[in-house]
């Protein structure tokens, strides 16, 4: 069984908590430990990196650290959460100054970093750690005819170098695929939901949303799934805001990849949190869920 | 309990500015950045054209002209402007850019510089932001949604807080808005931790 330490990180334990529950619920099924990372502190967002962005890295490399010193790999659920501890890593690994200096901080709380453990977005370990086949072979309802949108946001693609990963990324659309639902095609699966904007600048943010939901609604998207909670919330818990802002007219569910693949796997809508959304999931997925177990598993 | 005790970065750690020029400054303040100098800039645009927030026309000068702006030595009308407080920091300018600028760290180097230097245009709300959010994980280690929900409210005003005050609410009666902040459990060593990094002054 292969096993991870676990940074649900701070939006996963309320305002996400459909994520961790589901989160937790197929990656059981799928045979894959996660472990809680004890005392794990903030990754400190993007906030942060506006203040200081040493302290920034200090943050993550404690985190970091801390799974180090259990032998384990960092897994983040959340995009943001991801990205920040992949890029301490990165620079921490190739200037030595800095972790030396950074290790000096760690020290205060007996802890050290040598930069053996790694960082993995959840969604990562699903499509490469236990591999579409072996979704797949676990699936026993298949969402059949289920249109998806993949929503890919920016942050979990930006940390990787090669081109044809951060620009044509398959991977989501190849795991909907392995749980039986359809993969939608549309324009901005990979552009920014305007993350923490949604606080700062809220009518910019407001008008990106839209361009999103409307873009994703146009391909015939009956439901968008996510990799991360603040991109979650932007396009799930604004949409209200949006259609008396800009007279639309958008009401689309927003769920997390662990809520689908959950539901592929057999398991109760309840135990994936699904029922605490703002915008209803169960009309979207009903006709799925109820269609006859025609021959599953071929 | 001293609860304007200072936390924020003190002014030592701001550079003795004036006498290097801006480039130069702005420069060093990309320090994690591994992408080429901004003096390798062509001026093409591709930045500004994949930006969503300034094709959606938010941003009062676009990353190409801030970039430009900068190696013009506009030091002032840099600082003043709203650009990378718009920033969304997504990076799709640093990896679209044909020259290998890291647009995106540039964006949060210029907010740090103007964080340090208070010198943040008025009426932005991603500084206070910014620095609740920082103070409020330097007292626990974890962020917590309510208190950045009330610094919002508190300087968005009352139409956009109704609506606010909307949102949240649906959430808590769905049960995903925690009712107490939390805390990490070594929290005296965290707090030595950042002190050895950046030297807060007295805590409360
Ligand atoms: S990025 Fe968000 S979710 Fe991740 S640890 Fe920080 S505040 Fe929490
Ligand atoms: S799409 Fe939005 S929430 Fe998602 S990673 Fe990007 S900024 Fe963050
Ligand atoms: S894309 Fe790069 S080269 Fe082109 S204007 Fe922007 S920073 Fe300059
Ligand atoms: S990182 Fe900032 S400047 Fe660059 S494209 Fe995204 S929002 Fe625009």
């Amino acid at each position: 069984m292969k096993k991870y330490a676990y940074f649900p990180g701070c939006s996963l334990e309320k305002m996400a908590h459909s994520y961790h529950m589901s989160a937790l619920e197929t990656t059981r099924a799928l045979g894959i430990e996660l472990k809680e990372l004890e005392d794990w502190n903030c990754c400190g967002a993007t906030a942060y990196f506006h203040v200081d962005e040493l302290l920034a890295f200090t943050l993550c490399a404690r985190n970091l650290a801390m799974a180090e010193k259990e032998k384990l790999d960092l897994v983040a659920p959340c995009s943001g959460c991801y990205k920040n501890m992949f890029f301490t890593r990165e620079h921490l690994k190739h200037d030595a100054d800095l972790a030396e200096h950074i290790n000096e901080a760690l020290a205060e709380d007996n802890l050290h970093y040598a930069g053996t453990s790694s960082v993995r977005h959840l969604i990562e370990v699903f499509a490469h750690d236990v591999g579409f086949d072996a979704i797949k072979a676990k699936v026993t309802k298949p969402l059949k005819g289920l249109r998806v949108a993949p929503y890919y946001g920016c942050q979990i693609l930006r940390p990787r170098k090669a081109k044809e990963d951060v620009e044509q990324p398959r991977f989501f659309e190849d795991l909907i695929s392995a749980i039986g639902a359809e993969p939608v095609d549309y324009l901005l699966r990979l552009s920014c939901c305007s993350g923490a904007l949604i606080i700062t600048n809220r009518r910019a943010a407001l008008s990106m949303v839209r361009n999103l939901l409307e873009c994703a609604v146009r391909s015939k998207a009956a439901i968008i799934a996510t990799a991360c909670p603040l991109c979650q919330v932007n396009l799930e818990c604004y949409q209200k805001q949006v259609n008396r802002e800009f007279g639309t007219d958008l009401n689309v569910p927003v769920v997390y990849f662990t809520q689908l693949v959950g539901l592929a796997l057999g398991i109760p809508p309840k135990r994936l949190g699904i029922g605490s959304e703002l915008v209803a999931v169960m009309p979207a997925i009903r006709e799925v869920l109820e269609a006859e177990p025609a021959v599953a598993n071929t | 309990m001293n609860a304007t005790a200072e936390t924020s970065v003190t002014a030592t750690t701001a550079p003795p500015e004036d006498r290097i020029p801006f480039v130069e400054e702005i420069k060093n303040l990309l320090y994690a950045s591994k992408g080429n100098p901004i003096s390798t800039c062509i001026q093409c645009g591709t930045c500004s054209a994949t930006c969503p927030v300034a094709s959606g026309g938010f941003m009062d000068n676009s990353p190409r002209r801030i970039i430009a702006m900068i190696r013009s030595g506009f030091k002032e009308q840099v600082l003043k402007s709203n650009t990378f407080w718009y920033c969304a920091s997504c990076y799709q300018c640093t990896v679209r850019c044909p020259r290998g600028i890291d647009i995106a760290e540039l964006m949060y180097g210029l907010k740090r510089f103007t964080v340090w230097r208070t010198e943040h245009q008025e009426g932005l709300i991603g500084p206070t932001f910014s620095e609740t959010f920082v103070k409020m994980i330097m007292r626990t280690g974890r962020s917590y949604e309510p208190v950045l929900a009330t610094t919002y409210l508190f300087t968005y005003g009352l139409p956009e807080m109704i609506l606010e005050a909307q949102t949240a609410t649906s959430l808590m009666l769905k049960g995903r808005l925690p009712l107490l902040p939390a805390r990490i459990k070594r929290l005296e060593n965290f707090k030595r931790m950042i002190r050895h990094i950046i030297p807060i002054g007295d805590k409360e």
